[in-house]
């Protein structure tokens, strides 16, 4: 990971979100997804949100990008307030802060080549210059690490890894200075991983970008976040820089994740009962 | 491994029919898992672990060549007829796939369809069939098993889907359970737990285990014995422990090396493997590594490598012709990667 700019600016600032969502199952009564979370990302610097499934991770990544509107508590970009600005004062926004998302295919349209899905941003942002446009798209390609002639590509002729390029590919287009990476990984191959793990990690340190990096996997945590907040049942119950956190967990959920991840495993054996209990209750989460 | 092997395959090959012609999905592959043994078949996407197992099970897709010998129980696969498949599958062997909701009925309750696997593999009433299911499901760590019978798999969580189709397919105590991929949509705590749950269903009924993963790391600790494939191959065998502490293949060791946890150091890039696996139908004439390996040479161009066994290691087998060449460590082999590039393929 980069080291940490000297003069960090705040470009994003969640105070005490809450997210509330329908439940699942019959007559289920509405579950808080994110319960009053507060952090700050800066320019130059990963946050990693960590968390169990259903811990408010990606309701947490909906919320600051406005995808779905916090139900109270303000979201800050460049310190301005952006929780009751208007479609047309977001679009304008949007370009700043880009999404990222879990599943490479699923994100790509599987009509439309490569070249195509990296000019579409630019061009529904009204950016789009017929003279220099192919060749910013060029350019893009050859940031994140594909060929040129991968242009005229399907995401079917592509791999996984590849398709997460392209998908980073799209949202560098609007030159963001924010990026909300959910899972940006977890699907791919582990020798495909690690090559867009260090791609993420160029690109930080040439652009300048802040994120905020969603992962339930602490061992890749571990070596992008400079700090890193554990999210349990919606709510922040641990936060600071990585490796303290890591050396030194307070909290029985973020030792319970770094177990899992291998990175606690003398004394996983031992947090046996505890780890039980906390699955019988995420576990039953679903059923109330 | 003690007494005849439950499941034994031989040279097997399938040929898939695909978009640009066929696919050669498993070619040559060999191996034998014992009686209540656990075995890891790691390999990333494509390596042919899934047709694998769905081969076995005589689930193979639609439109595939089969040769070569798979045995379940001293039972031959390739070639069986359906109604001997379908004694075999649920019996002898059960599948728990990776997508749990897509193998359970949204429109029938989990305690409805669990005593409907029971009573199709032997005579039980209905409710008899219904007690066992609830019973089932306390086995595999749901709480109040009683009340969750009721309920409908959109109503679970994702653990509780995926524990609930291992009572599914524990249920007729089969002697072989292969399990795809069966914790890659759960998160890092929930997969444990699954995992721990796969391992006292192995103790309680003594079926073997044959765990298919693209982690290796997580499949280590809890298997006897580790598979790698790679394009359809055999890459390397082993005990688990040994694979994972001192591979012997360059594809194992880049492999092992990419993954955040095991990475040699703690800060800089990655080691990555340069390129991308090969495309699907269009195998490589040699070795299928060869053009990302940093060791490839000549006979590694033209021929593919057969298994063989490891100097001085007992039950190991490595496919690689520089198998002699491979440093100590391993993981030297990718380490020199250009700090900041990432090759263009991957």
């Amino acid at each position: 990971m980069p080291p940490m700019p000297t003069h960090p600016a705040p470009l994003l600032e969640a105070r005490g979100i809450t997210v509330r969502r329908p439940g699942r199952g019959r007559r289920a009564a509405p579950v808080t997804a994110v319960d009053g979370c507060s952090f700050t990302v800066r320019a130059g610097e990963t946050l990693a949100l960590v968390g169990a499934s259903g811990s408010g991770k990606s309701s947490t990544a909906e919320a600051v990008l406005m995808l779905r509107r916090p139900d109270s508590g303000s979201v800050l970009f460049e310190g301005r307030d952006i929780t009751d600005l208007s479609a047309e004062g977001m679009r304008a926004l949007r370009p700043a802060m880009q999404p990222v998302f879990q599943d490479p295919f699923g994100a790509l349209s599987p009509r439309m080549r490569v070249r195509d899905a990296i000019a579409e941003p630019i061009k529904v942002h009204k950016r789009w210059d017929p003279e220099t446009g192919p060749d910013e798209v060029d350019s893009l390609l050859g940031r994140v690490g594909l060929a040129p002639e991968l242009g005229g590509a399907l995401p079917s002729d592509l791999s996984g890894g590849q398709c997460q390029r392209v998908g980073i590919a799209r949202a560098l287009a609007l030159r963001p200075r924010l990026l909300v990476l959910d899972e940006p990984v977890s699907a791919l191959d582990p020798s495909v991983r690690a090559g867009v793990v260090n791609l993420l990690t160029r690109l930080q340190e040439e652009q300048g970008l802040g994120y905020l990096f969603i992962s339930h996997d602490f061992a890749l945590v571990r070596r992008i976040a400079h700090r890193v907040a554990v999210l349990d049942a919606g709510r922040i119950v641990e936060e600071g820089p990585t490796a303290e956190v890591c050396r030194d967990p307070g909290h029985y959920r973020t030792r319970e994740l770094l177990a899992a991840s291998g990175l606690l495993a003398q004394r996983a054996g031992t947090a046996g009962a505890a780890d039980a209990a906390g699955a019988a209750d995420g576990a039953l989460r679903g059923a109330r | 491994m003690n007494g005849s092997p439950v499941l034994s395959v031989r040279d097997l090959a399938v040929t898939l029919p695909g978009r640009n012609g066929p696919v050669h999905a498993v070619r040559g592959l060999s191996f034998d898992v014992g009686p209540g043994e656990a075995l890891a078949v790691v390999g990333e996407s494509g390596a042919g672990k899934s047709v694998t197992a769905r081969t076995v099970l005589g689930m193979a897709p639609f439109g595939a060549r089969i040769s070569g010998s798979a045995t379940v129980g001293g039972q031959e696969v390739v070639g069986a007829s359906a109604a001997g498949l379908r004694a075999l599958r649920g019996r002898r062997a059960t599948l728990i796939p990776q997508d749990a909701l897509a193998v359970l009925s949204p429109v029938h309750t989990v305690g409805a369809q669990i005593a409907a696997a029971l009573r199709s593999v032997r005579r039980t009433g209905r409710a008899q069939a219904r007690r066992e299911a609830v019973a089932a499901l306390g086995r595999v760590g749901i709480p109040d098993p009683e009340r969750a019978a009721r309920r409908y798999p959109h109503e679970f969580s994702g653990g509780m889907r995926q524990r609930a189709v291992i009572a599914m397919a524990t249920a007729g105590e089969p002697d072989l359970v292969f399990a795809d991929e069966p914790t890659t949509a759960l998160d890092p705590v929930t997969r444990e737990h699954v995992l721990d749950l796969l391992q006292e269903m192995r103790e309680r009924t003594g079926a073997a285990l044959v765990l298919i993963t693209h982690d290796p790391a997580g499949a280590g600790a809890r298997t006897d014995r580790m598979l790698v494939m790679y394009a359809g191959r055999h890459v390397e065998s082993g005990p688990s422990a040994e694979v994972l502490g001192a591979p012997r293949a360059p594809y194992t060791a880049g492999l092992l090396a990419s993954l955040p946890e095991r990475a040699p150091s703690a800060t800089g890039p990655l080691p990555v493997i340069p390129g991308a696996p090969p495309v699907p139908g269009r195998p490589p004439a040699g070795c299928a590594f060869e053009p990302r390996c940093p060791l490839a040479s000549d006979p590694c161009r033209s021929d593919p490598p057969d298994p063989a066994p490891v100097p001085g290691a007992r039950d190991r087998l490595v496919s690689c012709h520089r198998r002699a060449d491979v440093p100590e460590p391993p993981s030297a082999l990718f380490a020199d990667a250009a700090p900041g590039r990432e090759p263009a393929g991957a």
